[in-house]
């Protein structure tokens, strides 16, 4: 363990700067042609497959499987792109142990599932070596409007141009991809994929990012209505939960430091505490531990309310933290947090399952950390005179809003399940919806 | 403990395992390491005559098929009878016999199609102190276009002429290697008896071309540019050539003629399925090249356990133990009926039955809910399609239905045994007797 990993405080590196590579490299590292094949062999070619009803978007997974297996991974990468044109970004970061991969039968024959993520970012991999496999219809004339370059935003667009329309994606941010770029695991998406993807998704022409415009703030509705002959709003969930309890400033929301982490040029100048404590028990309470042990740091905690099976986080992510040397403790819940000589002393106090939900207990311990991150939930802060659900926009089957003219997809609609390829399915369906109406 | 000490037209070996002729056998150091593992007799790589040795290719001379995770399920090669000096090839063999006495050695020849070169070749194994000469009347490519190999094995009369000048002119126990590349085993494998044989082996290689190379447009293997058909062998010819030993063990013509089967041995199961069928030992060739000598062990150790499951003392006791049920199809029982059973308990849902079923045989299995697969037995025609597309062993079963139960599909009562020569819907069946 290197000395600068003990250093307190919080501060940027931690590990020789030689270390940063290996420590954020790719995860599952992809197939070589030889594997894949063995792999591909495994796949029993079900008829009215499992996986492929597991899967959000749908792709036709025994199909893109034989495809690899008889030597064509870019017909592969077609059958998954026709469906999921972010299948290279779904390949790296969906929870496939929960999705494809949980319903391969073979898991049921008690074996391993068939490796469906690795596969499919093998097909498309190649595929991403060639421009864009698709073409653009006639063109139609009719202009639609994205808000939010995220993975519902950038499918619905995609779809749309080629299905012929020219689509305007306004965008708040300076980059595009949404949480593809700022928010998923650096050990997921390697070698700026976000952003190669989205140039090469971009290769269908008729699209336009615009950045920096927000709406509610430069760009209103009414002006998108007007302007456009359908708007599509994928604008993800902009707000986070904040801690309910004294001190709670203390804290930083866990996806501001993915964020700054994402877009650090140089990963050796992202600061980080001797002993970090993140509080949550998601997908995004995972990446931000793992993260945090990844850049250095010395003591690491995940505190979640509940037990380890109530944790939203897969089981396989809750290992990946584990094995990252991130302490889990469940069952405890934050009680108060402030600053102290020694660092942020975070009060917990431990729970129980009662009949009516949780009690909190009176039996309590105290968390000392340099950084405090909280993985609580995101929250929509829905633009005005939607129906909503549940704090998200409401949608019909697809993604039709209250609102005459204007759709909605991915996390900040209703049905999103926080996940990328939910997004995709939901940009894409409303894309098709879209086009149907204005055919009409 | 039961014994797999072989006897072969005299020949002894201490198990019925050995060698084909071919690159496993062509040098005295394979040779050598192959008895060492455990080998119980080879047949040495073909020798032609004295004089300048053939030539093989200098590219590639194999091409392959492969199942899942590349394993070897077949093999091409263009290559030629042993491409060493023939007095090199017979001093090793020599050594070899010397120093293995209890091994079978036989010696694999091609000679032109007269009775001098035979005489002079079999002169010359003589004086080795070999077991025995095994002709190749099978090698299908190289050698054919010059009037030997499967040239001579295709044409029944040239067997039997070759036959018998080389009983003529040797005492050595001879064994007639026989081509797959006819259209009836049964002719030749005739012919050679007739000429003297004292044993067939077979099968040689089938005439085959293994793949394409779609960008060059040529077969492989490819030698700059240009491919031809090679010889096809490996666990995918085992069918093929269990057909054609079963064919010359039932045969009245060639009954009781001993056998020796090659073609796709590669597990000692396989070689008592062919010894089942009257293969008295088999013959080894690509399972080695593929996985070298030591699997020898694993053919010893399953055959011998296998024996004493079965409360027997030697190999001989089940060779041709399966001739009397290889039968032709008009006495196969009709009457006999069973129906496809899923296990609900052991069924992983993949689905592939009903697809199989549904699209290309009876549309005999039902989705239930939650999709749960069940066989309908009143369409079901017992084809067992659904069986061999499952990928979870002993999932589907076939249930005979007992004689006296009504078929659902037929609403007919399953009645005691009959075949077609006796059915009521062959226009030439023989009155049933009263
Ligand atoms: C830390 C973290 C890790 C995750 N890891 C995974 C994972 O491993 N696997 C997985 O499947 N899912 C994961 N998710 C969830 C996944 O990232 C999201 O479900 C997905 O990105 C949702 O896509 P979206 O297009 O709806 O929204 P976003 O990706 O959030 O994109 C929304 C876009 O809209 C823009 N925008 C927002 N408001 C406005 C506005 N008013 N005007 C203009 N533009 C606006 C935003 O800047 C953003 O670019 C993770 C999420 C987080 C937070
Ligand atoms: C490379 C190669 C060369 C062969 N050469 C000969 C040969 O010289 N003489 C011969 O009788 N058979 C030859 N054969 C055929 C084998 O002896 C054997 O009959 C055939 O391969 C089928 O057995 P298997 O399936 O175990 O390989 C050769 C086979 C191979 C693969
Ligand atoms: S045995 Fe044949 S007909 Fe019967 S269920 Fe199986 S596939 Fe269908």
């Amino acid at each position: 363990m290197s000395s600068s990993q003990r250093r307190p405080g919080v501060v940027p590196g931690r590990l020789d700067p030689a270390d940063y590579a290996a420590a954020f490299a790719d995860c599952a590292p992809p197939l070589d042609p030889h594997r894949a094949r063995v792999a591909a062999d495994r796949c029993y070619f079900c008829h009215d497959a499992p996986c492929t009803a597991a899967c959000p978007t749908g792709i036709d997974i025994p199909l893109f499987i034989r495809q690899i297996a008889t030597g064509t991974p870019e017909a592969a990468a077609r059958t998954i792109l026709s469906a999921n044109i972010l299948g290279g970004t779904c390949a790296r970061v969906c929870p496939t142990e929960v999705l494809c991969e949980g319903n391969c039968v073979r898991v049921a024959a008690g074996e391993a599932p068939v490796e469906i993520g690795l596969l499919q970012r093998f097909a498309t991999d190649r595929a991403m070596a060639a421009p864009q496999p698709f073409t653009r219809a006639a063109a139609t004339g009719r202009r639609i409007a994205v808000v939010g370059a995220g993975p519902a935003g950038l499918a619905c667009a995609h779809r749309l141009a080629m299905l012929g329309h020219e689509v305007t994606i306004h965008e708040a941010r300076p980059r595009p991809g949404g949480l593809n770029e700022y928010g998923l695991a650096a050990y997921k998406m390697v070698d700026d994929f976000a952003a190669r993807e989205i140039d090469w998704l971009m290769g269908i022409g008729g699209i336009t990012i615009e950045h920096g415009r927000v709406l509610g703030a430069d760009l209103n509705l009414a002006d998108l209505r007007d302007g456009f002959d359908a708007v599509f709003l994928g604008l993800g969930l902009g707000g986070t939960n904040a801690l309910d309890c004294p001190g709670a400033d203390l804290a930083e929301p866990a996806t501001d430091f993915i964020a700054r982490l994402r877009q650090a040029d140089d990963l050796s100048e992202v600061p980080v505490g001797r002993r970090v404590v993140v509080i949550g028990g998601g997908m995004t309470a995972i990446d931000a531990a793992v993260q945090a042990r990844l850049l250095g740091a010395e003591d690491v905690a995940i505190v979640y309310r509940r037990d380890r099976d109530a944790m939203p986080a897969s089981e396989h992510e809750q290992d990946h933290a584990t094995s990252a040397g991130v302490r889990i403790v469940e069952c405890a819940a934050p009680k108060a947090l402030a600053r102290t000589d020694a660092g942020i002393a975070v009060a917990f106090a431990y729970t129980e399952a009662g009949p009516d939900g949780l009690v909190v207990t009176d039996e309590t311990f105290t968390l000392t950390a340099d950084q405090v991150f909280t993985a609580i939930g995101q929250t929509l802060l829905p633009p005005e005179g939607f129906e909503t659900q549940r704090g998200r926009i409401a949608i019909g089957p697809a993604g039709r809003t209250s609102v005459p003219g204007v759709w909605a997809g991915g996390d900040c609609a209703q049905g999103g399940e926080e996940l990328t390829v939910t997004a995709v399915a939901q940009g894409r369906d409303a894309a098709l919806d879209i086009h149907a109406s204005l055919q009409g | 403990m039961a014994n797999l000490a072989s006897e072969f037209l005299g020949i002894r070996s201490p198990n019925p395992f050995w060698l084909a002729s071919a690159p496993p056998t062509d040098k005295e150091y394979n040779v050598r390491r192959a008895f060492e593992a455990g080998w119980g007799g080879v047949v040495w790589k073909t020798l032609g005559l004295d004089g300048a040795p053939v030539v093989n290719v200098s590219g590639p001379r194999y091409g392959a098929i492969y199942g899942p995770d590349r394993r070897l399920i077949g093999l091409n090669n263009i290559e030629l009878i042993t491409d060493r000096p023939l007095d090199v090839n017979l001093r090793e063999i020599k050594a070899v016999k010397r120093d293995y006495p209890d091994r079978a050695l036989v010696v694999s020849l091609m000679v032109p199609c007269d009775e001098d070169s035979w005489k002079f070749i079999l002169r010359q194994v003589e004086e080795t102190g070999a077991d025995g000469v095994e002709l190749n009347f099978g090698c299908p490519h190289g050698m054919a276009e010059r009037g030997m190999g499967s040239a001579v094995g295709q044409v029944p009369e040239y067997i039997e002429m070759v036959t018998r000048w080389v009983k003529q002119n040797s005492r050595m126990p001879c064994i007639v290697k026989l081509t797959p590349n006819i259209t009836d085993i049964r002719r030749p494998a005739e012919a050679a008896r007739r000429g003297g044989a004292d044993a067939v082996s077979l099968i040689n290689t089938i005439n085959s071309i293994t793949s394409v190379d779609l960008d060059l447009f040529a077969p492989e293997p490819t030698i700059d540019g240009k491919g031809t058909h090679g010889g096809y062998c490996g666990p995918a010819v085992k069918p093929i050539a269990l057909n054609m030993v079963a064919e010359i063990a039932r045969n009245p013509e060639t009954r009781g003629l001993p056998i020796s089967g090659i073609g796709g041995v590669s597990t000692w199961r396989d070689a008592a399925e062919f010894m089942a069928l009257g293969a008295s030992n088999v013959q080894v060739c690509t399972a080695v090249m593929t996985y070298g000598f030591k699997i020898v062990e694993e053919m010893i150790s399953g055959l011998s356990d296998y024996l004493d499951a079965k409360g027997l003392e030697s190999p001989a006791q089940i060779v041709g133990r399966a001739v009397p049920n290889v039968t032709d199809w008009q006495y196969l029982n009709l009457n006999y009926t069973t129906k496809a059973v899923i296990d609900q308990d052991s069924c992983i849902k993949c689905g592939r039955c009903h697809i199989a079923c549904e699209d290309t045989s009876h549309q005999a299995i039902a989705i239930g809910p939650d999709r749960t697969f069940v066989v309908k037995d009143e369409d079901c025609v017992a084809c067992n399609l659904c069986v061999d597309v499952c990928p979870v062993e002993g999932c589907i079963t076939m249930k005979e239905l007992p004689e006296g139960s009504v078929d659902p599909r037929t609403g007919k009562v399953v009645g005691p045994y009959g075949n077609w020569t006796t059915h009521p819907n062959n226009p030439m069946a023989a009155e049933p007797a009263e």
